[in-house]
């Protein structure tokens, strides 16, 4: 096993409701995979499995396993995993305003993200760290700062930079610049791929917003009803969707045809737990058939490939 | 700045005044406030003896001034004793896992269904009555509201992003209680540390008045009321000079409760 996160027929459920189901993915290092999918797909939870942070009454199933980590993820105690947490694995959060301690200074937060894995010798050491870490995000008079008098861009910065304090080998970022304007997203963005770039991190980015991984990731999965419907590089899965599903999303998202209505995919994301079985997109799709009832198997590597029963031709050279 | 709200200002005053009153008394009273003067007792309000003299004829104002050292002393130790359990029980019911969490606060439930003077009259009949023991008992008696309150807090506290990003970062539940979740719920702890201490110095009164309280000779506004019973309609002023001052005691500490609580009231947050 040499990627730095593989995960393994992961399954989220909460009682009795399924909201991720048999999840599988890996993560080479210094790679940046983007997991995109709608609000209510399971991406975040799939996040939260990986950290061990779901809510007490949500359990996982299945393996999460991490580089230079000798235990599963999955099952492990809140003492094994706090050792991983902020030190291997990293994450930042969607929304900024609320991420920082709004009693704290900003610059002991920084320092405290490096004394709690102690990986610098002293505070006098961590308080350097936390100025040169500030720095790398351009912003180098927060330290006395506190969270409230930062704007909602500079907070985000101060986050990443807490969150790579320890030069994690991998780093989640939960829609990262969802809660922010466009242009503090492109610096906020451009922060994230040199910081992961320059520790060789890898990057987990999730997210809704189609440009924004075509922009950050090289690699994509796209996610519906808790399960990964697609996957692939970038740019042969934005030229040439295969799954039904992936081609609609990326319909609704083509902003160059300003002459025609803007498609959409027909119907409502269901109630979580409330997907159909078979193909879970089978309610909304226009190519579903009875054959759509049984779960669709996985066609191609699992690099490059998807679900689907009546997958969409392929436009470029087949399947790598 | 903000503007300070009027409640705010008037508990300040009436609770500044008091401490004051207390400070003062150590240095300097009209008269010796235990000073027993058979020829000057029951007198009326004068230039001499402004609130008057007892049926031993002691100075009625340098008792109240004294006593209210005992008020102040009272209030402290029972806030104190309630803070330092209530808080971290609540801290904890608010952090550990449901049924952990269900004991603690059931077993809340039934300290907080136990009326507090009975408590008090116990603790008396068992360690003696003294203030300290009603202090103690009172206190006791506080740490559900605490615990509750706290708890409420810290389980706001714990739902925000920056537990999750402390979680994150690899940070155990113990410091995440002490760096991030107490900072965070100080406000409560301040705004239900003077309600409680209205309540003590109440309390305390109630309990010197039934005799459980503060013992002879230490001045105390409740026994001083339960004494000026047998005068009641030859001599009124005796019982309305220490139950002004307890009023207004009880007045400035929940207006104070009252103020603190509208400033760091979190919905008007943005304003500060």
């Amino acid at each position: 096993m040499n990627s730095v996160l593989a995960v393994e027929d992961l399954t989220v459920t909460v009682r009795d409701k399924t909201l991720v189901q048999d999840v599988s993915l890996t993560v080479d290092p210094g790679e940046r995979v983007g997991l995109i999918g709608e609000s209510g797909s399971g991406k975040s939870l799939t996040a939260l499995s990986v950290m061990g942070l779901l809510p007490e009454d949500v359990h996982a199933s299945g393996s999460v396993r991490l580089a230079g980590v000798d235990h599963d993820l999955i099952g492990a105690d809140e003492r094994r995993l706090s050792r991983v947490r902020g030190r291997q694995l990293a994450i930042v959060f969607q929304e900024p305003m609320t991420a920082l301690n709004p009693t704290m200074r900003v610059g002991d937060q920084v320092a405290e993200a490096m004394l709690i894995h102690d990986t610098v010798p002293g505070r006098r050491a961590a308080r350097a760290a936390a100025i040169e870490l500030l720095g790398r995000v351009q912003l180098p008079d927060v330290l006395r700062a506190y969270p409230h008098q930062l704007s909602g861009g500079q907070r985000q910065r101060v986050v990443l930079a807490l969150a790579l304090a320890n030069d994690p080998s991998l780093l989640i970022c939960d829609e990262p610049t969802t809660a922010l304007d466009v242009t503090v997203q492109a610096m906020v963005l451009d922060l994230i791929v040199r910081g992961v770039t320059d520790r060789s991190s890898a990057l987990l980015f999730i997210t809704h917003d189609l440009a924004v991984v075509a922009t950050v990731c090289q690699r994509v999965l796209v996610m519906y009803g808790g399960r990964i419907v697609e996957s692939g590089p970038v740019n042969e899965v934005f030229t040439s969707p295969r799954h039904r599903y992936t081609q609609g999303l990326i319909a609704a998202s083509d902003l160059e045809s300003a002459d025609r209505r803007l498609p959409t995919i027909p119907g409502n994301v269901p109630a979580a737990g409330q997907f159909p079985n078979g193909c879970v997109f089978r309610t909304r799709c226009a190519h579903a058939t009875e054959i759509c009832a049984t779960a669709p198997p996985w066609s191609g590597t699992a690099s490059r490939g998807f679900a689907c029963h009546h997958p969409a031709p392929a436009l470029e050279p087949a399947d790598a | 700045m903000r503007r300070l709200n009027p409640s705010l200002v008037a508990g300040g005053v009436i609770v500044l005044l008091i401490v004051v009153t207390a400070l003062v008394s150590f240095v300097w009273t009209p008269y010796d406030a235990t000073l027993v003067d058979p020829a000057s007792r029951l007198l009326k309000p004068s230039w001499s003896h402004w609130f008057g003299t007892d049926k031993f004829g002691r100075d009625v104002l340098s008792q109240i001034m004294v006593g209210s050292r005992t008020t102040l002393f009272v209030g402290i130790v029972a806030v104190g004793v309630a803070a330092v359990i209530g808080v971290p029980l609540g801290i904890l019911a608010a952090m550990s896992r449901r049924w952990s969490s269900e004991v603690i606060m059931r077993s809340n439930d039934l300290l907080l269904a136990f009326p507090a003077l009975l408590l008090a009259i116990m603790f008396g009949a068992v360690f003696g009555a003294s203030t300290l023991t009603a202090m103690i008992a009172i206190g006791i008696a506080s740490i559900p509201s605490f615990a509750r309150v706290i708890r409420s807090g810290a389980l706001q506290v714990m739902r925000t992003e920056y537990v999750l990003a402390a979680r994150a970062a690899g940070r155990q539940p113990f410091p995440i209680a002490v760096r991030h979740v107490l900072p965070n719920v100080a406000s409560l702890i301040t705004v239900q540390a003077s309600v409680s201490f209205a309540i003590a110095v109440l309390a305390e009164a109630a309990l010197s008045f039934l005799g459980y309280g503060t013992p002879p000779p230490t001045p105390s506004w409740g026994r001083m009321l339960q004494e000026s019973q047998e005068f009641l309609f030859s001599a009124p002023r005796l019982a309305v000079f220490p139950g002004l001052a307890i009023a207004l005691a009880v007045l400035g500490f929940n207006l104070l409760g009252d103020g603190l609580r509208d400033r760091f009231d979190p919905k008007l947050e943005d304003r500060r």
